[in-house]
């Protein structure tokens, strides 16, 4: 079986790849488009490390076929920052030193900014419900949803 | 190792034909949140994985006079997203909303989780409360039949090689209708029912219930249609002699096994504390005292 060529759009950009059947988005992005931002934790849906936006909707990467992104636009982490100047939810991602090891940080982001395109003025317990299958290792939970909360402020134009 | 060919047909009828002549396995994609997980996992070893995604119907909500129909790889999150849904139809929306995390319902569907037939899956109990009816197409045509003759047990369906659902067909609801769907877990997200319990109600005017469907997942090797359950709801207003024979007709026609999420008879006892909460929430809802979500 050849592979499978995709043509899509990726964080803002034409790409094209050449791809297996039964390798996952993630498997594209990081072995073959070279975007290793995105995390394989589990490979099984569980903990949100390779969350990506498809056609602006928040998945696991590694529970979708390379294959299926034929004509999809794909926002990954890469993504996020607007040119050389950090995203406001990175930047307070930052601030309120929201990660530990850093291994679910690229998820929770795109996670983020996936809760609030839908909703920019989320509760606590929406982010916390919304954010529930991005796993944290480290547990720095609290932090994290402080700097969602600060960041949605933020992005509402309110001085935070 | 043998190679694995995808397809993303655009007709039932390419689909069926890619099907029927599939010489090896052929899977059915919808959102794939469990079919890759088993392709990983190595449970299933296709030759042919055939997307319905692009097929007319499959993805989508259509409303046909007070009845709806929701396209059989329909994204969870977009079916919750939906006000007609939500406002008729509150216990799926429910059902779907529990599945996995944000990022799974991104991409979960009613069709993936009713042929994945594990029995605790979390909208199916709700599916067959509704009555809802899945339209199955394959090379003999249309056929349509009510969701609970799909699964036949865990893993295991009723559908021919050739065969997949296109979409599911939720009736008109009367006034004074409505369901609700709850789950035990030990926490609040991301895990597996110990019992799952839906219930759809419909009500006159006095609040005695005229017609009742009930069901209960996780405690059998399919999600039950639980007769006994509706049969006590029926006639009567939902008093405490009601709830406590409901209660008791639950944990009568619960089958569960003892597993790491629960022992038999733990599961028994929390099928009828479920059935008694869910009846409540689908009575307040149908009542109008209820609106909203439950958890």
């Amino acid at each position: 079986m050849s592979k499978t060529h995709v043509t899509a759009t990726i964080n803002g950009e034409a790409a094209e790849f050449l791809c297996e059947t039964q390798q996952t988005m993630l498997d594209v992005l990081r072995d073959v488009v070279g975007l290793t931002g995105s995390k394989e934790g589990c490979a099984s849906g569980d903990c949100g490390a390779c969350s990506i936006l498809v056609d602006g909707t928040l998945v696991c990467s590694c529970l979708m076929l390379g294959v299926e992104a034929e004509g999809t636009s794909i926002t990954t982490i890469e993504g996020i920052a607007q040119g050389d100047h950090l995203h406001p939810i990175q930047q307070k991602f930052l601030e309120h030193a929201a990660l530990q090891c850093g291994f679910c940080t690229p998820g929770l982001i795109v996670a983020t900014k996936a809760l609030l395109d839908e909703n920019p003025n989320p509760t606590e317990t929406e982010a916390r419900y919304w954010l529930a299958g991005n796993l944290c290792r480290c547990t720095g939970y609290d932090k994290v949803i402080r700097a969602v909360m600060d960041a949605a402020a933020v992005m509402r134009g309110e001085t935070v | 190792m043998t190679s694995l060919s995808y397809a993303a047909p655009t007709s039932v009828d390419a689909a069926v034909k890619l099907l029927a002549g599939a010489s090896g396995l052929a899977k059915v994609l919808s959102g794939g949140t469990d079919l890759l997980i088993q392709m990983r996992a190595g449970r299933f070893k296709p030759e042919l994985i055939v997307d319905t995604k692009k097929i007319p119907g499959v993805i989508g909500i259509r409303e046909e006079n007070g009845a709806f129909v929701v396209g059989g790889g329909t994204p969870g999150a977009v079916v919750e997203a939906h006000a007609g849904m939500t406002k008729a139809w509150p216990g799926v929306v429910e059902a779907l909303d529990l599945i996995g995390s944000t990022q799974v319902q991104g991409r979960c569907s009613l069709a993936g989780n009713l042929c994945n037939a594990s029995p605790a899956a979390d909208s199916v109990p709700a599916l067959y409360a509704a009555g809802a009816i899945a339209v199955v197409v394959g090379s003999n045509g249309r056929r349509e039949v009510p969701v609970e003759s799909i699964p036949t047990g865990p893993g295991r369906t009723s559908l021919a090689k050739d065969e997949f659902i296109l979409e599911f067909k939720f009736p008109a609801r009367p006034a004074r209708s409505s369901d609700a769907y709850l789950r035990f877990i030990p926490r609040t997200e991301m895990d597996i029912a110990v019992v799952g319990c839906g219930i759809s109600v419909t009500l006159d005017a006095n609040g005695v219930c005229t017609a009742a469907r009930c069901s209960l997942g996780a405690v059998a090797p399919t999600v039950l249609l639980v007769k006994e359950m509706a049969d006590v709801l029926i006639g009567h207003k939902l008093d405490a002699d009601t709830l406590a024979k409901l209660d008791a007709a639950a944990q009568a026609a619960a089958k569960p096994i003892s597993d790491k999420r629960g022992t038999a008879e733990y599961r028994k006892k929390i099928s009828g504390v479920l059935a008694r909460r869910v009846a409540q929430i689908a009575f307040d809802r149908a009542s109008g005292k209820a609106t909203g979500k439950t958890h």
